[in-house]
């Protein structure tokens, strides 16, 4: 290991999964410290991002108010191209959101224990990034205030119910449905983790904030019982649900007549691509995170490289998905099928379509090499890499497919509007400072369960020190 | 955190004269306090129970708990779901306003399949979190346990067992000596605060 990835922590000495078997209460105690920070101790480095955060915030109500105020006429969409850049964000905040609970569900039930140090990050990072998705749909209708009779199953003025023969209301159902059970997923996490801090409370008013939350936990195993059970339940409901929700998104384009939409390949080519881009996110985010925080002791090189590793095997998904969707638009002798494609790659958006090549399908091929899946600054480039390139690639399929339709008089090229991008920015802004605040105020990684992987939790063993099955091959 | 607990330990100081709800001990490590507990059982407590900072695996056998009847709220919660979406979409689409479009039947059942999901997956999730609140009483922000000073460690790194008065074969010595025989430390008479 890296000299500069060990350093950090003055609580404890670094090392594996959990390097060098901290105590429980060494792992309550660096979990806690940044959480527990008196106001006036509040990092510089927090406050500072903060203040950037807030600022993109400020642009973000500035953007939407000038939309409320003025109508979507102030976006760049026109016909041909009617979605563009709200679609393309939306689709791309809730894919980011797959990667948390990929974390949280499925590796779960794959019994993947390297999973516990960043599951709670990232399923924070799903919530906040649904929260930024679901900003698009609603704003996109234009007057969000009547969207409710759109979007809810109630009649309209002329008593006619929405029409569930179309996607569009399957997406309301799955993205709904996926916010709120990630919510739960994350609060009965939560749970035991606020005891914690409501027993180390030192002030009443923290007491009652976190004790609230706690809901009176005591720790009892005759809770415990029921809620690994729900926590399983939890999980094994998640993990169908977090893949029907991008194959609904993908039904948007693929249930339609449009070349370049109407693919066979889009569901699980839409849920390769959004865990992709989600463990970019988490990526970019937990190497300043652990970092910032000394906690590299809990996130450890490991974990990084196997998140580095499923960033290599959907990326090639990914890339897998767009030759095959080239070959089948040259192979299935549909014209405008054909058109459509070479439009993408050599049209008036070549600079699109490449930028998304470069970044999805070259760039997560690096991790084929060790040193580069284990190298720090290597992976956080990559990251962020990935997420650019994932932005271009819902850009490209939304707008490359509309611009250039079946009669040429009607082609048009589509430009983002200053309140196009202000919006976008803005959301960034409303992730970020959701983010920030979830790391000042509540655990950033799930103590309980950290706890339950660390040698000391095997029941079999009398002493925790002499179990090294967690132990890892490090090269110090 | 000691002004907190401090004034839990006098407020449970003040009240000796609540009724008495059991007696806490205090063990090392996980496999201690699953031994004890088999140990404990063996001298004819039921009413007992452990707390512990993350669930310890043997324990709801160690501890002869019946297995969790949580999977099947969540089955009738997830049915529920299912059943709900698909007479919903079936009544408003094809019974009480029908219309056409894009050719598609007025009853399309097969494109009621995505919603079916959603709702089965949502109430289930929502029977779990709330069938869990319900099967553990919560919330209970007052328990008899928090007036015990050490108890807060709990959360942190402490494994303890209580004992509680209302076993059939409870009784206040026998308890405090089955507890030290098992290796409980800190050994602790907890009272309620109300008598």
């Amino acid at each position: 290991m890296s000299a500069d990835s060990r350093a950090g922590s003055a609580i404890l000495e670094p090392e594996p999964l959990l390097e060098k078997n901290p105590s429980l209460h060494a792992i309550t105690e660096a979990i806690c410290a940044p959480v527990e920070l008196p106001v006036e101790k509040t990092p510089i480095g927090w406050i500072i991002s903060f203040m950037m955060a807030l600022g993109l915030l400020g642009v973000f109500g500035l953007s939407v108010g000038t939309l409320l105020y003025k109508g979507i006429g102030v976006w760049g969409n026109n016909q041909p191209v009617g979605w563009a850049w709200d679609i393309t964000n939306f689709v791309w905040w809730i894919g980011i959101g797959h990667a948390g609970t990929l974390i949280s569900a499925i590796l779960f039930l794959f019994k993947q224990k390297w999973r516990t140090s960043i599951n709670r990050f990232a399923e924070a990072m799903t919530i906040f990034a649904v929260v930024c998705a679901l900003q698009f749909p609603i704003l996109h209708t234009g007057r969000p205030w009547l969207a409710v009779y759109w979007l809810f199953p109630l009649p309209n003025q002329m008593s006619m119910w929405p029409n569930f023969r179309s996607p569009l209301m399957w997406d309301v159902f799955a993205v709904s449905t996926y916010g709120t059970v990630s919510l739960l997923f994350w609060y009965v996490g939560l749970i035991p983790d606020l005891a914690t801090l409501r027993d180390r409370a030192t002030s009443k008013l923290r007491q009652i904030l976190y004790g609230v939350f706690a809901m009176g936990w005591r720790g009892s195993n005759r809770h415990w019982q029921h809620y690994e059970k729900a926590y399983l339940i939890l999980a094994g409901l998640s993990t169908p649900l977090v893949l029907s929700v991008h194959s609904i998104v993908s039904f948007d384009f693929a249930t339609s007549v449009l070349p370049g939409w109407h693919a066979t390949i889009f569901p699980p080519y839409f849920v390769a691509g959004a865990v992709f881009s989600g463990f970019g996110l988490v990526m970019t985010l937990m190497v300043l995170a652990r970092e910032f925080y000394g906690l590299k002791h809990l996130v450890t090189l490991r974990v990084l490289e196997n998140m580095n590793k499923i960033m290599l095997v959907t990326g090639t998904m990914v890339g897998y998905a767009y030759g095959m969707e080239f070959f089948i638009a040259y192979y299935g002798g549909n014209p405008y099928e054909l058109f459509t494609f070479k439009n993408r790659a050599f049209g008036p958006y070549w600079w699109a379509y490449w930028s998304m090549m470069t970044c999805n399908v070259i760039s997560p091929q690096l991790f084929w090499f060790r040193a580069i899946r284990r190298s720090i600054p290597a992976m956080f480039v990559i990251s962020i890499f990935v997420n650019i390139g994932m932005w271009f690639e819902r850009f490209v399929i939304i707008v490359t497919s509309l611009h250039r339709d079946f009669i040429p008089s009607s082609w048009g090229y589509f430009r983002p509007t200053l309140f196009d991008i202000g919006i976008y920015l803005g959301t960034i802004g409303l992730f970020f400072t959701l983010f920030l605040l979830f790391l000042r105020f509540l655990p950033m990684i799930a103590i309980s369960e950290i706890k339950g992987v660390s040698p000391y939790a095997d029941p079999h063993a009398k002493h925790g020190h002499d179990h090294d099955h967690e132990h890892e091959k490090e090269s110090h | 955190m000691s002004a907190v607990t401090h004034a839990r330990g006098d407020a449970a100081a003040h009240a000796v004269e609540g009724k008495v709800f059991g007696m806490v001990g205090e063990f090392d490590t996980p496999h201690d306090i699953l031994e004890a507990v088999k140990a404990v059982r063996a001298a004819g407590f039921t009413c007992i129970d452990t707390h512990t900072p993350f669930p310890i695996h043997g324990m709801d056998a160690a501890m002869g708990l019946r297995p969790s009847i949580l999977p099947f709220m969540v089955l009738g919660g997830g049915l529920t779901g299912t059943a709900s979406a698909f007479v919903m979409q079936w009544w408003m689409n094809a019974v009480d306003y029908p219309f056409r479009i894009a050719g598609k039947a007025f009853f399309s059942y097969q494109a009621y399949v995505p919603l079916c999901f959603e709702l089965t997956v949502l109430l289930s999730a929502f029977t779990t979190v709330f069938g869990l609140f319900a099967l553990c009483r919560l919330p209970r922000p007052y328990h008899a346990l928090f007036t015990h000073p050490r108890f807060a460690r709990v959360t942190d790194d402490a494994f303890m067992i209580s004992i509680e008065a209302t076993d059939p074969s409870w009784d206040e010595a026998k308890a405090r000596e089955v507890l030290a025989k098992a290796g409980g430390k800190e050994i602790t008479l907890i009272r309620d605060l109300e008598p």
